[in-house]
């Protein structure tokens, strides 16, 4: 099976606050470390893990700039075949309408049965898939956590619904799925695994390469633009509450009410 | 003479055998051949192995672990046992070879001995045959009824070993008592023949000489046949059988203490001959299929006698992880018995995990070297956990919880994925800048570098040793500073889990700042941090760990205490494993400790070279074990049994795993733990000049006698 | 001029979901003054019932129903809501897993823009939409502008928006079925699993009842549980409680369990360790509730409180319970 995986670079903001910049209007990125994005990572495991049973191999695809060879990179060195870079400074600014017309260039000029994306980035908006599949005409699924390969033509999918249920289907290929973390544990990647594709080329795309039409994409072409960020207002220090057990009570119901504790 | 009568007389006896006699040393011999050749097949194909240099400190080990059975006494009365056995099977090595060729061979009973040296030996190897003998009984009797915990075999680890045990000790009861008896029926001959026989008083052989005395001679002579006969065979059966079980030490031992590893506490490169710079060009890392461990790791699944002591010290066994060393190396060997067969080609290199070990077994090992430190025949352990977590890195075959760390380690140089530009931050505590100024160094900045390393830096607890490292260092007028931003992760951890090649980044960018620094020497609190830059890294100025520094000033007086205030608290010790086992610092510490006036202090149970591990530092507390209990517990519970309420410790990560486990142990504010840098800092008399200042005026006046206000920089 | 706002309403058992009401009031919020049409998809009476509920909210309510789409398996659902729907309008869809599986390939086929788990709309602008959006797990928010000209998809997140004050309406259902068609899809439903009994996921609940050491026994366990059914919340816990075996470690919060993203994060008898704050994320409102006034989850709480939780927690239950028995009535 030919899979696709769609991964980007975002700011690894597990272990570190994000602050902002004010003179950019943007976060503060200067001491930010990148990398793949969480979800896509799961992803390019999974389809490791298919094309392992089934044959074939993975290609992963990232939209962005040289900066994102890193990521690809990574892939590589988890067991991808082919990392593609996507790149065209008439891309910059694009939405994710813009992104999956891209995405869309570029599938078109290779055969994939299987598409995957991560569910959402860091600063993502849980899109570039679904948006993708429609513009192919795939069908798509979401929240997928569990694969398996019925045949050549057909997967059975589980989608992860509320109360931690899980939704069965049956999806026919082609098709786009974005899959959820903890689908399965993605393999580590070590610096010597790094080091050993660092020198490989990796094939960029831009805009002519891909056919892309020029007025979907960029800063142009975008119908939803960030327009700043901004820290809510939070003031941070505990409020104790030091009436009677009983006024404490009344006022915390009232409190987590208002929070949208109490259904 | 009455020897020439003698041997005559049993020549005589033995005659008829002569042709069955060679047959069976020829057959015995050949076979033992053939199967030590197959035996050493696999360490043909193994890793090298850097063994062959220092053999005078090799030569060394084996008069004292080997000939000198120095370790055994840890256990008393198995320790006991076996250097009786091993006295007596030293002492009968030649009376066993010459009862071996009297058979095809007259005149050799006592070669070369002259009359009363012969006698003498005679008399010494009748009781060392008997000892032997009487050992053995002992040991089965041990086996059957007393049968000690740790030689019995948990379920997911096959059966029972005992059975073998018992049927090897067994033989060499019954060689013991063949040679008796066949020494027996000679000397019974000679009396018959008129002669007196000279058999040890009360020795096996004289009891049974005893036993023969109304036996007619025809008897004799079939009675000594029969007991030839029996010794020969039961002789080069064990010889054959040894191979194939726990016995194989006799034969291997030797060799494994002479080829044993010199420099403990250091880590085995990943291949033995391969440069650092080399390395990106080797294939495959660590041991993913037996064949990928060094010949002598392999030797050493052979000479593992099975004796449990390892398992028996190691904290993960004793808290349920699903780890016993003495299984890694039975496990292994077993495996290497199934794939290397005495007949018939060898097996195809499966991989270890998961067939032969587990990956959580891998990942349970705390490295804290109490099996290393107990085996009496120097088995290897931590190399080779070290060197199957290598495989599985290189493999990706990591737990997710160990994932998060190592990338936060790579792109951020601590575990917590923390700002490098907060490692100083520690320094910025108010009520520690107004009493002392920690400066990030640069060029010739200092002649002293604390090296605080990353939990010390970032977690809000240990900060506390930090800060008190500092005012001692102050205190004691060394020109110090630190790294700040500049220092990554010791990697001491990233190393011991396997992951090499971010340990040699780490490294790396560590050497370049302390170089650029241009200390003299190193200072640090933390065992680990400590362990790694004097055995993992090179080059860099001389690493002290703080209760060195802290034992020397005691002993010149240049530190004074306080006396310990509450009459009440009993203080006890825990030697951390990268203080202790691997470094032998025991005394500094307690040296410390002992010069506060009034503080009274506990040993526990186990302590110095038999500390109980509190759990694993750096990548350990990242780590989710199956567990059944914290080790921490335990350790807590053993501080309690001594009847101590304060641990003192010397590492922040036993720190972090002792604090939590008074808590899981429900003793909070019965027992608390205090670093021996936070005890010394508390108690420490500082100069008068600082102790009667008031804060504002103490700047000024630390400024010009210590170093400690001048300007930070970074770099 | 604002377009036209169409709101995605999901039902079950008969019910229609809450975002009913929620997506109403972010409607309204875009424009006070709109009057949405609801889409609701599906068949059989139940859902008949669910049409008719509607009316009381929407002065128009379409009705999609459809063999196919007893199950709401959103492949189908975006191709009969492309069927009926007209272009260059708003539609608004709840952000969750139905939503996040429809949304972005509808917004493609009816070329409209699209905009993904608002938490807040601020109206329209000349020809764009304003809103407002949390990005790196609710650490900061971000205005985004949303061009209107061909229309809009937007998803809104489930409880940003308060339903607003019942103004009933007496809508009507416009039954829009017949323009449905055949309708096919290359994913086939086929079942749903149900998640088993004490596989509580943690990281999925709004409202967390969290556990530590406080606890001080597996049997007091039962105490938190009754808060947390009395809430529809869940049970989660520190370390400690995981290390003593009282809950299961699926159920621990921290860097070596669970990192969860609660609204409301009920910290009990935990003292705060820097490893058990590692796991909380998307800034919640965190109750504190712990003996020890210096315990440093006061300094990360929004609300703290000094007590007992064995004695406070049943206390705090009994008077939901009440005040839940009074709602009923």
């Amino acid at each position: 099976m030919e899979i696709l995986v769609c991964a980007r670079r975002v700011p690894d903001t597990s272990e570190n606050e994000i602050t902002l910049n004010s003179t950019t209007n943007d976060i503060e990125r200067e001491e930010l470390v990148y990398s793949v994005n969480e979800s896509d990572n799961y992803a390019v495991e999974e389809a490791l893990q298919i094309v392992d049973r089934t044959g074939g191999s993975v290609t992963v695809v990232t939209v962005g700039s040289e900066e994102d060879e890193e990521i690809l990179r990574r892939e590589m060195a988890m067991g991808a075949s082919h990392g593609i870079l996507l790149s065209d400074p008439a891309f910059t600014g694009s939405d994710g309408r813009g992104i999956a017309s891209i995405l869309k260039a570029f599938v078109a000029q290779g055969h994939y049965d299987l598409i995957l994306t991560g569910v959402q980035a860091d600063d993502g908006a849980a899109q570039v898939g679904g948006m993708l599949a429609a513009m192919l005409d795939y069908p798509f699924a979401s929240l997928v956590n569990s694969i398996e390969v019925l045949d050549g033509k057909t997967l059975k999918v589980s989608r992860e619904i509320e109360g931690g249920n899980k939704e069965i289907s049956e999806i026919d290929l082609p098709c786009v799925l974005s899959i959820q973390t903890g689908i399965n544990e993605p393999r580590y990647v070590g610096m010597r695994g790094i080091r050993a594709v660092a020198s490989l080329t990796i094939p960029t795309y831009g805009a002519s390469d891909l056919g892309v039409d020029a007025s979907v994409v960029g800063k142009a072409g975008a119908r939803v633009q960030r327009v700043d960020y901004y820290v809510p207002a939070l003031g941070k220090t505990a409020e104790m509450l030091s009436g009677s057990r009983e006024e404490n009570i009344d006022r915390l119901v009232e409190l987590v009410a208002a929070k949208g504790g109490l259904q | 003479m009455e020897s020439g009568q003698t041997v005559s007389q049993m020549s005589s006896w033995l005659d008829s055998g002569y042709g069955v006699f060679l047959v069976i040393h020829f057959a015995g011999l050949a076979c033992f051949g053939y199967i030590v050749w197959r035996r050493l097949v696999p360490l043909l194909r193994a890793q090298s192995d850097s063994r062959f240099d220092h053999p005078l400190a090799r030569l060394g080990n084996v008069v004292r672990y080997w000939f000198g059975q120095w370790k055994h006494p840890r256990y008393k009365t198995a320790g006991v046992l076996h250097i009786l056995i091993f006295i007596g099977f030293i002492l009968l090595v030649i009376r066993s070879f010459s009862t071996l060729l009297v058979g095809v061979s007259s005149n050799v009973l006592s070669p070369g001995f002259p009359g009363t040296a012969a006698h003498t030996y005679g008399v010494i190897t009748d009781y060392a045959a008997t000892i032997v003998f009487l050992c053995m009984l002992v040991a089965i009797t041990r086996r059957v009824i007393f049968r000690p915990a740790r030689y019995a075999v948990p379920a997911r680890y096959g059966k029972a070993h005992t059975a073998d045990a018992i049927f090897l000790l067994g033989l060499i009861a019954v060689l013991m008592a063949a040679d008796g008896l066949f020494s027996a029926a000679v000397a019974a001959g000679q009396v018959r023949a008129g002669f007196s026989q000279d058999l040890a008083a009360l020795s096996l052989p004289w009891l049974l000489q005893s036993a023969l005395a109304s036996v007619s001679v025809g008897t004799l002579g079939k009675v000594c046949f029969g007991a030839y006969l029996l010794h020969e065979i039961t002789f080069y059966f064990l010889l054959c059988y040894r191979p194939f079980g726990i016995q194989f030490h006799v034969e291997t031992s030797l060799f494994n203490v002479y080829f044993a590893k010199l420099d403990r506490g250091t880590l085995k490169p990943v291949r033995y001959g391969v440069s650092d710079e080399r390395l990106d060009q080797v294939k495959s890392f660590g041991v993913k299929t037996f064949e990928d461990f060094t010949w002598k790791h392999m030797l050493d699944f052979y000479s593992c006698a099975d004796c449990g002591r390892c398992s028996d010290n190691c904290p993960a066994n004793a808290v349920g992880r699903p780890l016993s060393p003495r299984f890694l190396s039975i496990k292994a060997r077993d495996y290497a018995f199934r794939h290397y067969p005495m007949f018939g080609k060898a097996g195809n290199g499966t991989p270890l995990m998961g067939s032969v070990y587990s990956e959580d077994e891998i990942w349970s090992c705390t490295t804290c070297g109490a099996c290393e430190q107990e085996c009496p025949l120097l088995v290897e352990y931590i190399d080779k956990v070290i060197d199957l977590r290598r495989g599985m890195i290189d493999d990706g075959n990591v737990p997710q919880s160990l994932q998060k760390p190592l990338k936060a380690l790579e792109s951020r140089g601590n575990p917590y994925g923390k700002l490098e530009k907060k490692r100083a931050d520690w320094t910025n505590a108010k009520d520690f800048q107004q009493t002392c100024k920690v400066r990030t160094l640069d060029k010739n900045g200092a002649s002293t570098l604390y090296f605080v390393d990353s939990i010390t830096s970032y977690d809000d607890r240990m900060q506390s040793i930090a800060r008190s490292t500092a005012r001692i260092l102050d205190n004691l007028h060394e020109n110090f500073g630190i790294l700040g931003s500049a220092e990554r992760d010791s990697g001491h951890e990233v190393r011991r889990f396997g992951e090499e090649t971010l340990f040699m980044d780490l490294r790396a960018r560590n050497v370049d700042a302390i170089m650029a620094s241009g200390v003299k020497k190193i200072v640090t609190a933390d065992p680990h941090a400590f362990n790694a830059l004097k055995r993992d890294y090179r080059d860099v100025p001389p690493v002290e760990h703080v209760s060195q520094l802290l034992a020397r000033a005691v002993d010149a007086g240049e530190i004074k205490f306080h006396p310990a205030g509450n009459a009440t608290d009993v203080y006890t010790y825990h030697d951390p494993c990268y203080l202790g086992r691997h470094n032998q610092i025991y005394d500094a510490p307690r040296q410390v400790l002992d010069a506060i006036p009034g503080l009274k202090r506990v040993e526990m149970q186990r302590s110095r070279d038999r500390s109980f591990c509190c759990g694993g530092g750096g990548l350990m507390l990242f780590y989710e074990p199956k567990e059944e209990q914290r080790m921490g517990v335990k350790r807590v519970q053993m501080a309690a049994e001594a009847g101590a309420n304060v641990i003192v410790t010397a590492c922040p990560f036993c720190m972090v795993n002792i604090e939590d486990a008074i808590k899981v142990a429900g003793l909070e504010g019965k027992m608390t733990a205090i670093d021996l840098t936070e005890l010394v800092d508390r108690q420490m008399i500082r100069p008068i000049s600082t102790a009667t200042a008031t804060s504002g005026t103490l700047e000024v006046e630390r400024g010009d006698s210590s170093l400690c206000t001048t300007s930070t920089r970074h770099f | 001029m604002t377009p036209r706002i169409f709101v995605y309403v999901g039902h079950k058992n008969g019910i229609a979901d809450d975002c009913a009401v929620e997506l109403l009031a972010a409607a309204k919020t875009i424009s006070p003054i709109t009057r949405p049409t609801a889409v609701v998809a599906g068949c059989g009476p139940e859902f008949d019932r669910v049409c008719e509920s509607l009316r009381s909210s929407y002065a128009e309510v379409w009705k999609l129903a459809h063999d196919n789409l007893a199950y709401p398996n959103a492949e189908l659902i975006r191709k009969a809501l492309l069927k009926v729907l007209p272009s260059n309008n708003i539609v608004l869809v709840p952000h969750d897993h139905f939503g996040i599986d429809l949304a972005p390939g509808l917004s493609i086929k009816l070329n409209a823009a699209f905009v993904s788990d608002v938490v807040q709309l601020e109206g329209v602008e000349g020809s764009a939409l304003n809103a407002v959006r949390q990005e790196f797990g609710g650490q900061v928010s971000t205005h985004v502008r949303c061009d209107l000209a061909s229309g809009a998809v937007v998803t809104v997140r489930p409880g940003a928006f308060k339903p607003a004050d019942n103004m009933l309406v007496s809508g009507s259902v416009i039954d829009k079925s017949g323009e449905l068609g055949t309708l096919t899809s290359a994913r086939r439903y086929l079942q749903t699993l149900v998640a088993e009994a004490g596989d509580v996921d943690i990281t999925k609940h709004n409202v967390l009842i969290s556990i530590g050491r406080g606890i001080q026994d597996k049997d007091n366990v039962g105490i938190a549980q009754e808060l947390a059914d009395v809430l529809g919340a869940a049970v989660s816990c520190s370390r400690p409680v995981v290390d003593a075996k009282w809950l299961e470690k699926s159920r621990q919060v921290g860097s070596s369990g669970k990192t969860v993203k609660p609204k409301v994060y009920l910290a009990c008898g935990i003292s705060g360790a820097f490893q058990h704050l590692a796991g909380i994320k998307g800034n919640p409102f965190i109750v504190a509730i712990n003996k020890n006034p210096k315990a440093p989850i006061f300094q990360v709480a929004d609300v703290g409180i000094v007590d007992d939780i064995l004695e406070f927690l049943p206390e705090l239950t009994n008077k939901i319970r009440e005040m839940q028995s009074v709602t009923a009535k």
